[in-house]
């Protein structure tokens, strides 16, 4: 019927056509409907404090100070960095993902058991079974924003101490800043790091205007 | 539990009128969209000069598919390598590596989307749109075609006709597929997925140090990665990004949208099916017609054992780490995100892997053995549900063996929807049964004799093999999840596991539109007593008894040597 030139010519026109709508007009029609109707997420939910732009509510960070909630470990430290990072090289560009240790590999043991000694030194009224399994393990993106209520409750007697902010006060904040189960049932109970730390930082006359 | 439990019940009330839609489009019966869609329709058959009446048999319509998918790849591989000079680029990203290059457009023309850069810092936007979001709908596409021509040989309505693929190719995309990715994609923006040109943004933290936040149009690709079981990522981690998947909504937005159109396919195959039936015998009402139930109820139970076996390995945790004093109690979080915990994240890595999208919302590297071994037995056995129309005609052939296998054992002639199934469609049937594992364990050896192969395992012991067993079901099963620890970007990796994704693609559909194409000339025979009926619970039964007893003696030996031995080395 059709020799091989008529499918050569039809797969090109089409692939063509194709290109041009679903790979050109579908995205940029995305992009300017997005835009318009939600410009706070199209853009990546950022917030600024201040004026300027200090994280996304969407991304965790990698707390250092005292008196901050700490994330979970990762291996990208979220994407975090200070200049001497940059002049050292120890930062190069933009990523996501995880250690990926298998259950097995003894890399993983070894990482947990650091980690663990350096938590209970900074946080000696904690018993090591009362740590949750949240804290100490990496997520599967390395930008998880959230930890579990039971990672935060354990961490606000030396963040008390390091900021001088009530330890009532900081469970309320933490509470503000945690999201439940939906209905009861579907997904988990999280609390939001970067959130709660800005609280913290108004509290402590940090930051004044924060905007979400 | 009750979580997965409540999912799983709302998506049976919703795969049904998705899939009453599907043959609605299929079999170009009216809908009150038609006004809308036939204009847009008959504008790209003007442009293109398609006549969508002109019938294609079944090697036409195969070389009509190869050809237009590889012409796709060809331009694919031509944007990837000049992406650095093209528009869109505000983040700078310069051309991509050859290897690399042919391993990606490879692996988005055939659905697998296995990843082997890391799409924050190796593809520019006009990449991410131009080839993959678009690869993403035409791969989805053709393979839905092909599944839609296979049905319609199986009916054999007409003795030569398999459809026309540019009108299939068309209509599905339009249909179907753009009009879905645009209300999911939406739906995405709104629980805080990105949908911008923008180039990154630098943050200044409270702390005074700085952190890079990657952008762009993550959105339009996202829905349209899960509705087409695509499953690459815009970014290196995938669905486990919070920017990919901030909520649990999202997570159910994209759970349903990689389940729906799958399971859809089999309900129009039922429907199609049922219909044929009408014309020549009563049947008995049933929703997704008796043939479709019995292929849908067999998925079904594969789908539930192979979940609760991950669900309850991942709640047990990780012996080593409860010896090293950390609480188990809310399973194995390692590669988990604290949003999904192991509810929401067992049930995505069962559902990426049964339905053949890839995408992931943990990393499944970090899986405990037998939780890992679940999404690996998936990809071996690629049919419980599996991707866009494949998983279908999949299951149907392992359909044709037991009807073969039954059919000896009571002393009948073999026959499936009243076609005679004789030594030329067994050949095909085996020829194709054998393709999927000679891929996975013909590459998977070569992997772990050459040092090419084993310098990119990174997890030692038998986890290791677990790794590139997993590296070539992925790419045979054109999966495209990944044990993501394997150090996977370099000439051998690129280069095998392309071969692994062309051949499990293409091969496969071929001999199963020639199974097709084979079955629709045979005359109709009646239906006897004597007749083996396979829209029965007990023909079920031995479906689902005869893919594991296959895939058993096929896969078990090297199972046992990777996730099941370092199951015993954690808890022995």
């Amino acid at each position: 019927m059709n020799g091989f030139v008529y499918y050569i010519r039809k797969g090109v026109l089409v692939s063509l056509v194709l290109l041009f709508i679903c790979g050109l007009g579908y995205p940029l029609l995305m992009t300017g409907v997005a835009q318009v109707v939600f410009p706070h997420q199209a853009n990546g939910s950022l917030i600024s404090a201040d004026g300027k732009v200090i994280g996304s509510e969407l991304i965790g960070q990698d707390f250092t100070k005292d008196y901050f909630l700490k994330c979970r470990p990762s291996t990208v430290s979220y994407n975090t960095y200070t200049k001497e990072d940059l002049e050292r090289g120890s930062y190069s560009t933009v990523g996501s993902g995880s250690q990926n240790f298998a259950p097995s590999n003894p890399q993983l043991v070894e990482r947990v058991k650091k980690d663990m000694e350096s938590f209970l030194e900074k946080n000696p009224s904690i018993k090591m079974e009362d740590i949750p399994t949240d804290l100490l393990t990496a997520s599967g993106s390395g930008l998880d924003p959230h930890i579990s209520p039971q990672a935060a409750e354990i961490q606000l007697e030396s963040i008390a101490k390091a900021s001088g902010i009530s330890i009532e006060k900081l469970e309320k904040i933490v509470i503000v800043n945690t999201t439940k189960k939906t209905v009861g049932i579907f997904g988990e109970n999280t609390v939001n790091v970067l959130k709660v730390n800005l609280a913290i930082a108004k509290e402590m006359g940090l930051v004044q205007n924060i905007k979400h | 539990m009750v979580e997965i439990m409540f999912t799983l019940i709302l998506y049976m009330f919703l795969v049904i009128p998705i899939g009453i839609y599907l043959y609605y489009v299929t079999t170009n019966k009216k809908t009150i969209a038609d006004s809308v869609f036939n204009r847009i329709d008959n504008g790209i058959y003007k442009i293109t000069g398609i006549n969508p009446q002109n019938q294609m048999n079944w090697k036409q319509y195969v070389v009509a598919l190869v050809v237009t998918n590889g012409v796709m790849i060809l331009v694919g591989y031509l944007i990837l390598r000049f992406q650095g000079i093209l528009f869109f680029n505000p983040n700078g990203i310069g051309g991509m590596e050859s290897s690399l290059s042919f391993n990606t457009v490879i692996s988005f023309m055939t659905n697998t989307n296995l990843q082997h850069y890391s799409g924050e810092s190796g593809l520019s936007y006009f990449s991410q749109m131009a080839v993959i979001t678009f690869m993403m709908f035409t791969s989805a596409a053709s393979g839905y075609a092909a599944c839609t021509a296979f049905v319609r040989g199986l009916v054999g309505k007409d003795k030569i006709a398999m459809g026309n693929f540019f009108s299939d190719l068309i209509r599905i995309t339009t249909r179907v597929l753009l009009p879905l990715s645009i209300v999911v994609g939406l739906l995405l923006v709104w629980q805080g997925v990105p949908q911008t040109l923008s180039s990154n943004v630098t943050a200044t933290t409270i702390e005074g140090s700085m952190q890079d936040i990657a952008m762009g149009p993550v959105a339009s690709l996202e829905s349209i990665k899960h509705i087409g079981t695509n499953g690459g990522g815009f970014f290196g981690a995938n669905s486990t990004t919070p920017f990919e998947n901030p909520t649990i909504w999202s997570n159910i937005f994209e759970l349903y949208s990689m389940m729906l159109l799958p399971g859809a396919c089999v309900v129009m195959f039922g429907k199609m099916i049922a219909e044929q039936k009408k014309n020549i015998m009563k049947v008995k009402k049933s929703v997704m017609g008796s043939e479709g139930r019995t292929i849908f109820t067999a998925m079904s139970n594969i789908f539930v054992i192979g979940l609760s076996l991950c669900y309850f390995a991942e709640m047990a945790g990780n012996p080593t780490l409860a010896n090293a004093g950390l609480s188990q109690s809310m399973g194995s979080m390692e590669g988990k995100e604290v949003r999904f915990g192991v509810d929401a994240s067992a049930l995505f890595t069962t559902v990426t892997t049964s339905f053949t999208t890839g995408t992931v919302n943990n990393m499944h590297d970090t899986l405990t053995p037998l939780g890992g071994l679940v999404p690996l037995l998936h990809m071996m056995l690629n049919l419980v549900f599996g991707g866009k129309g494949v998983g279908l005609m999949n299951m149907i052939i392992y359909v044709i063996l037991s009807v073969f296998i039954c059919s000896l054992m009571i002393g009948r002639t073999p026959e499936y929807l009243g076609k005679k199934i004789e030594g030329k469609e067994m050949k095909l049937t085996a020829l194709c049964i054998i393709i999927h594992p000679l891929l996975i364990l013909g590459f998977s050896a070569l992997a772990v004799t050459t040092s090419s192969g084993l310098c990119g395992i990174t997890n030692e012991g038998f986890h290791g093999l677990s790794q590139v067993l997993y590296e070539f079901s992925s790419s045979a099963a054109n999966n495209g999840s990944g044990f993501e620890g394997l150090g996977d970007n370099s000439v051998f990796w690129n280069i095998t596991t392309g071969l692994a994704m062309f051949f499990g693609r293409y091969v496969s559909l071929v001999i199963q539109l020639a199974i097709a194409g084979s079955l629709m000339k045979k005359q109709l025979v009646n239906e006897t007593v004597g007749t083996l009926k396979t829209d029965t619970a007990t023909f079920a039964f031995v479906l689902v008894l005869i893919v594991y007893i296959f895939a058993g003696l096929t896969f078990f030996p090297v199972l046992s040597l990777g996730p099941v031995a370092e199951h015993f080395s954690l808890w022995g």
